[in-house]
């Protein structure tokens, strides 16, 4: 009897979570991801290409040494530590060609770490 | 009249360094405290030992030495020299940073003047966090007292993502707590301490928090290194003066999209490379600057 209470509540509170999941994808589309490799001393790609109001999650990576992301014109920035995974939300509000660049010193070609985001209206 | 006095004269007369910049403030003449006499430094910056690239320095194992000569050759004894970082260039391996920053340590030596400042860049220090500049040259950054003035040596570069960090902020607060308001205070650091050009990495990601300590204060000058050429900024009453490079310059803020260095003038050799000579004079309870080529055109 015991037994046959807590699969019953077992079985609602999975229904439950099942309801709150599907409520959360419908509410939230599945956002753009992009993928960066941060490494001695270049980000793969080097360009990014987004849509203006469109949001996207950057994934950082690098198997080197701290790195960093920097997108002034954006105010976003994170660390790019080695064995983790940094994510950034972004939803470009204009329209150009913006640059980003490593803002953690890595190493002798630090200086010329940088990309370009292009936003297309 | 006072033996400074003498050298600015006697500057004039022969016609040594380049572009005089005054830096000061008026009204601030008189102050309570240590006694102040005029004296005399000179900030060397950015030598970048261990550099190879004959595009931009054909003489990069020689413009050091030639620095210290020229030093030498001054009419005029500073009462001391500093270097704002950027000792050596950076390199991934511990064994040959410690190298190059022991060569540098051995070049410099030759300086005629014995008291000699030290400040680390990031290219010395931001690999390993200061680490093996402290084993050769001691704490990253500290402050002393010469002639009634206060001299505050700021480290922006041992952290990597170019910080000052709580702990150091906090030793600033508590050394500027000591002094008058209206002290005589001069910092030295590498980074400018205010946004020069963030995207540049001309920037101190922590240096408002410096600034917004050393506000107060009425009487403040920063001189750094790092952006490899002469450039003078106010933030509110603070002057900060950023010194010549001694490897290669830098093309201006903002002046193209990406940071670039200027190539070698086969033409104009050392152009752009130099060293100053500091004033401070009581009177004026300002600094005058004096640029310095490497060798005389």
């Amino acid at each position: 009897m015991r037994l046959a209470r807590r699969r019953v509540l077992a079985a609602g509170i999975g229904a439950l979570a099942g309801a709150a999941f599907g409520a959360s994808v419908l509410a939230q589309p599945q956002e753009k991801v992009i993928r960066i490799i941060a490494r001695k001393f270049e980000f793969v790609p080097e360009k990014i290409e987004l849509k203006k109001g469109e949001p996207v999650v950057l994934e950082f990576t690098t198997a080197d040494v701290l790195m960093g992301f920097n997108a002034p014109d954006f105010k976003v920035r994170a660390d790019i530590a080695p064995g983790q995974v940094a994510r950034l939300r972004l939803v470009p509000d204009k329209a150009g060609d913006f640059d980003f660049f490593c803002d953690n010193f890595c190493g002798e070609g630090h200086e010329t770490m940088s990309g370009t985001i292009r936003v297309t209206a | 009249m006072s033996e400074s006095i003498d050298r600015r004269e006697f500057l004039k007369l022969a016609g040594l360094g380049g572009a005089v910049f005054a830096s000061g403030l008026a009204g601030c003449a008189s102050m309570a405290g240590a006694k102040q006499e005029d004296f005399y430094f000179v900030q060397l910056s950015d030598t970048h030992w261990g550099f190879k690239g004959p595009a931009l320095n054909p003489d990069a194992d020689g413009t050091l030495q030639k620095a210290v000569a020229a030093v030498n050759a001054l009419s005029f004894e500073p009462d001391f020299i500093v270097f704002t970082g950027d000792l050596t260039h950076t390199t991934d391996d511990p064994k040959e940073r410690r190298r190059r920053l022991a060569e540098f340590r051995d070049i410099v030596g030759a300086l005629r003047n014995r008291n000699v400042r030290f400040m680390p860049g990031e290219h010395d220090a931001s690999l390993d966090n200061g680490q093996a500049w402290k084993e050769l040259f001691g704490p990253s950054y500290y402050s002393f007292d010469h002639k009634g003035v206060h001299f505050v040596a700021i480290d922006n570069v041992s952290d990597a993502s170019a910080r000052i960090g709580e702990a150091q902020l906090a030793w600033i607060k508590a050394d500027l707590d000591k002094q008058d308001k209206d002290a005589r205070i001069v910092v030295f650091t590498h980074r400018p301490l205010f946004d020069l050009m963030p995207q540049w990495d001309w920037a101190t990601r922590d240096g408002a928090q410096a600034i917004d300590l050393l506000m107060p204060y009425k009487n403040v000058t920063v001189f750094y290194g790092h952006i490899h050429q002469e450039h003078h900024h106010m933030t509110g009453h603070i002057a900060h003066h950023s010194a010549k490079s001694l490897i290669f310059p830098l093309i201006a803020p903002g002046s193209q999209p990406k940071r670039a260095p200027v190539a070698w003038d086969p033409a104009q050799p050392y152009k752009g490379l130099g060293f100053r000579g500091v004033d401070a004079e009581v009177q004026k309870a300002g600094y005058e600057i004096t640029e310095y080529p490497v060798i005389k055109a």
